[in-house]
């Protein structure tokens, strides 16, 4: 029928106007059969709505080039909404073929619900290194369900210009810290710390977690907690709790409601001098502030101990368990498992850092800033995604209520401490 | 009350066009779904057999003694139902009583450029509650300065807070938010009710000797009681289910400072779909979800049963 | 004592027309200054936003990226037409059926309608969200999955309980002489529903029109589940792409949904007269 129309079509063509026009058409038809016969569709779901640009520029580009026959999207939603509505997509059987996965156990549901695939045999895995897998994969490591794509580093950004005009050198150490913070205090003409605690996850995010690892040591704290070596009550959390108490001087008025666009504005706007963040800020901070922008590590306990950074598995790519196109998705993983990827990634979004082994030369100056403090200090992930929280309250939740809590003074160090090991008490069994 | 009966017909057909559409389109699209979900408040999920996967599995009651038993979920469930009911006072306090008087204002017949007045007073309930947030954020900011400022030109800086930040405060101001946004609501309804009384009635009012405040008093609010009743179990069904939007936008899925503005629908939320770190739990979710339901449903067979055959009475 | 309370009527005046308009333009400065910091600042670069948010743009401040960012971008009269079709479409099934079924349930006296009536009003007890899964599954059993149908066959079951229930409370107080009298005259039962019954109640249609068509256009998730296709995509949908896990482009939302609210103005502003007209054709009924 449909076929019959076209040809239809043709012949009125060729008798209506001119027959050269015809032929043409004919020849446009037939040259329509000689193309690639199959082209494989995939859509990327994410929750990365800010990488919208950089994926249909740069690296959907590039992958194009290698697999002309592979077609890929990337189509983020809102990252508020994000989990919801892929979990109903997997159940209705209506999402992507291809799933950026957050890291440890939100991922690892999906795994168990049978909507990720294992593609622990998949080559190119080799490429990272076991504690970056670790964030993608089942507790014994028998399977794997994600590449892990990319890491941020926390730490604190200044504003040069404003340092060089009150004469601050960048801290090192916990003392100098908080004698960098006093000054600007005393001096009055810049907020000291642009911090709020309205939206609570930058207490626990950007303050607990990034400046923590210095008093727990790092991944020794970390597995104590885990293993039940170690408890919240013990001096090193503790300490970092009583930091939260300390910083409550150094934030603006009227931080309890001051929400996390207002920090970033404060900060880029030039009137905070220290923001405590991580290296996800870098690009939209590099658009938005108009003096220079410097990064420092997270302050040493003291100066003759080690320093430590939080370098957080953050981001992965998996393959949805009921994918129409196979073939084509793990040759999309593949491909994001490559050194080519890796150095594309990390370079079109500075401030996410591949997870691979590869070597980098990472070109944003203040992206290297981030990236050469994995050279100065040991890493360790946000305390307590892995295993910690699966309790009720949910851990890493609940931390973002006591870190507010302590900071708006409503809940002492010490109290945030017992209910936090309260929370693993009830359900973590101790070996 | 209705006393006329009708003639029995033959074949009323037509019973069944009227009710037909509706009936089914509402089964197919929002009932079986909803009872399809609700249904797994009676199930739990456990591992299945072979290692992978989890399967359904009934389990009675259980998932409602936990909600009741046990204190991470009893805490959330009375915090955020203490809330609710908070929520509920206030707007019946002052939301619905400025509507009231707004729309008796703005019905007055020889009122002019009262058009203008319902349009400007509807505004702000056709906004997308993501820039109401944005707006009243902005406003209320202790950094930007746009209150702070216009209370010190008042001479009452010293009477500023953070108050969207504090526990104590919090609720009040996001509600007090959300009044700001749906007060064209209740308006509408009760200008629709108002709108409904004839003339003639107000007519003979006035012939004797009532004036305008007497005639509200005394003829109009008896008679629009009805609207009323509408407006104040809308408002109740609405401080469970709408109000899930303007808190979840201000505060966030963890309704804060320290869940001092969680409300049913922000828990609700949260368990059925997870936030952040929290997984959505389906079984749990739907537990909450089939609790709120019998609230709500307790509230309406009050008001259709109490409150709606008392306010007949009045009718005409 | 009677007489007390009459002397009490007259002598207290109501309130001048003054003092009724101090009120309503006090009110209506309250109601429109958010609106008049959206407009102005969707006018205003990020820094302006933030450096000032009460003051007007200056040289260095003012940027139309916002409305430029909506205009030029090719999607946005698609995202535009969508989402008036399925508000326009979804908006006219809630009217149409449920005026119908509420008129059915306060007309006639039959078998179960008390309880067809409670069962079509219980609806508005649980979100219809929670279902989201089964209803996804529906939607793609039958086919329909990407297309504005599904949109508009949900907004219209989701809008179906608050419509009926609000439509019955009004319409148990139309007149029966009314109705009895088109009937002696010989209408049938469908004519005296149109004719006769949705001429009355004017302004109670108009009233539920406009606040089913709100929830319905500011809707995002189930344009989200059930129709994420650039195709098929809504307003509120285009408008997400402003907002970035970490940075949201604020004068680009501000200047997107201050657009998006004028189909909804005007469609507010078309009901708003029917309320009129029901005034003029209650006076005619008098």
């Amino acid at each position: 029928m449909l076929r019959f129309a076209a040809e239809e079509e043709i012949m009125k063509v060729a008798t209506n106007k001119n027959i050269a026009s015809g032929l043409l058409l004919a020849g446009v038809t037939c040259a329509g059969f000689l193309a690639p016969l199959y082209a494989a569709d995939l859509s990327i779901e994410s929750w990365r709505t800010d990488d919208q640009a950089i994926w249909d520029e740069k690296i959907l580009p590039a992958f194009k080039a290698a697999y002309p026959d592979i077609n890929v999207s990337f189509a983020p939603s809102k990252p508020t909404e994000y989990d919801a509505s892929l979990n109903a997509k997997l159940e209705g059987g209506t999402a992507g073929d291809l799933i950026t996965c957050r890291p440890f156990d939100r991922a690892l549901k999906l795994y168990e619900q049978g909507h990720l695939a294992d593609i622990k045999g998949m080559s190119g895995l080799e490429n990272f290194s076991d504690v970056a897998k670790a964030a993608w994969s089942t507790d014994n490591g028998d399977a794997t369900f994600c590449v892990p794509m990319a890491a941020v580093i926390h730490g604190f950004m200044y504003n040069k210009d404003a340092f060089a005009e009150l004469g601050l050198e960048v801290p090192k150490t916990e003392e100098e810290f908080y004698s960098v913070l006093d000054k600007i205090k005393e001096d009055g003409s810049y907020i000291p710390m642009a911090m709020g605690t309205k939206d609570q996850w930058e207490a626990a995010t950007m303050g607990y977690s990034n400046i923590g690892p210095a008093y727990w040591n790092g991944e020794e704290g970390r597995l104590g907690l885990i293993d039940g070596s170690a408890s919240f009550s013990d001096e090193g959390f503790l300490k970092a709790f009583e930091q939260m108490a300390k910083w409550k001087d150094y934030l603006g008025d009227g931080y309890q409601a001051q929400t996390y666009t207002d920090s970033q504005n404060l900060f880029t706007l030039g009137r905070a001098a220290i923001y405590p963040t991580g290296s996800w800020e870098i690009t939209g901070f590099q658009q938005n502030s108009d003096f220079e922008l410097g990064a420092f590590a997270p302050p040493k306990a003291s100066a003759d101990s080690k320093c430590y950074i939080s370098d957080h598995t953050d981001i992965g790519i998996g393959m949805n368990a009921n994918a129409k196109e196979n073939d084509a998705a793990m040759k999309f993983l593949e491909w994001a498992a490559s050194a080519e990827f890796a150095d594309l990634l990390t370079n079109a979004s500075p401030g996410f850092f591949s997870l691979s082994t590869h070597e980098i030369n990472v070109e944003n100056p203040l992206a290297k800033e981030f990236f050469e403090m994995r050279a100065e200090c040991d890493p360790t992930i946000r305390l307590t995604y892995q295993i910690l929280s699966r309790g009720e309250p949910v851990l890493s939740n609940h931390m973002w209520v006591l870190n507010a809590n302590v900071i708006n003074g409503t809940m002492t160090p010490a109290e945030a401490a017992a209910e936090a090991q309260e929370n693993i008490d009830t359900w973590h069994k101790k070996p | 009350m209705r006393t006329v009966k009708k003639q029995p017909q033959p074949r009323r057909w037509h019973i069944l066009v009227f009710i037909l559409p509706a009936f089914l389109i509402y089964t197919v699209f929002a009932i079986y779904p909803i009872v399809e979900s609700l249904r797994l408040s009676l199930y739990q999920s456990i591992p299945s057999a072979q290692g992978t996967g989890t399967t359904a599995e009934f389990a009675g009651l259980a998932n409602y003694m936990r909600l009741w038993g046990e204190p991470y979920w009893a805490e959330q469930f009375w915090n955020a139902l203490k809330n609710n009911f908070l929520l509920f006072a206030m707007h019946m306090l002052i939301q619905n009583p400025i509507a009231l008087a707004l729309a008796a204002l703005v019905s007055i017949p020889t009122l002019k450029g009262a058009a203008t007045y319902r349009t400007i007073f509807f505004l702000p309930t056709l906004l997308s509650v993501v820039i109401v947030g944005f707006i009243w954020q902005l406003i209320l900011s202790p950094l930007w300065g746009i209150t702070p400022d216009f209370m010190k030109w008042l001479g009452i800086r010293e009477w500023f807070k953070p108050w969207l930040g504090l526990e104590s405060t919090a609720l009040v101001t996001v509600t007090l938010i959300s009044i700001w946004q749906y007060v064209g609501i209740p308006l509408m309804l009760f200008y629709a009710g108002l709108l409904n009384i004839p003339e003639e009635t107000i007519e003979a009012a006035r012939i004797d000797g009532l004036n305008g405040w007497w005639i509200f008093w005394k003829v109009k609010l008896p008679l629009i009681l009805p609207a009323l009743g509408v407006v104040a179990i809308l408002t109740y069904i609405g401080n469970f289910t709408a109000s899930f939007d303007i808190i979840y936008t201000l505060q966030g899925g963890l309704a804060g400072p320290d869940y001092s503005t969680d409300v049913m629908g922000t828990f609700l939320f949260r368990t059925f779909f997870g936030f952040q770190s929290q997984l959505g739990d389906t079984y749990m979710g739907a537990t909450v979800a089939s609790v709120l339901f019998f609230i709500i449903l307790v509230g309406v067979a009050i008001y259709l049963f109490g409150v709606q055959r008392r306010l007949q009475r009045y009718d005409f | 004592m009677a007489s007390l309370t009459r002397k009490l009527e007259r002598g207290r005046a109501g309130l001048s027309s003054l003092g009724i308009h101090a009120i309503l333009i006090a009110y209506s400065v309250l109601a429109l200054f958010p609106l008049y910091l959206i407009l102005l600042n969707s006018f205003k670069s990020r820094r302006g936003i933030f450096g000032d948010p009460a003051g007007l743009p200056n040289e260095s401040t003012f940027s139309t990226k916002g409305y430029q960012s909506v205009i030029t971008n090719s999607d946005f009269p698609l995202y535009f037409g969508n989402s008036l079709v399925v508000t326009g479409v979804a908006l006219f099934f809630i009217l149409l059926f449920g005026a119908m079924a509420a008129h059915a349930l306060s007309e006639y006296d039959f078998p179960g309608s008390t309880f067809i009536g409670l069962y079509l009003i219980l609806g508005i007890m649980v979100p219809i969200r929670l279902g989201t899964v089964a209803l996804l599954k529906l939607i793609v059993d039958l086919n329909l999955a990407n297309t504005l149908t599904a949109l508009i066959l949900v907004y219209t079951a989701q809008g179906l309980p608050v419509a009926i229930f609000i439509f019955s409370e009004f319409l148990k107080n139309v007149s029966h002489e009314i109705k009895d009298s088109a009937r002696i005259d010989g209408l049938s039962e469908y004519r005296i529903f149109f004719e006769v019954v949705i001429p009355l109640v004017r302004p109670v249609i108009a009233t539920v029109a406009v606040f089913s068509m709100i929830p319905i256009w500011n809707d995002l998730w189930f344009p989200l589940i059930l129709s994420p296709g650039e195709s098929t995509r809504t307003v509120t949908l285009g408008v997400q792409k402003f907002v970035g896990q970490y940075t949201v482009d604020w004068g680009a939302v501000l200047a997107a949904l201050s657009v998006a609210v004028v189909p909804v103005l005007f469609m507010y502003i078309i009901f708003s007269k029917q309320l009129i007209r029901g005034i003029t054709a209650g006076a005619v009924k008098g």
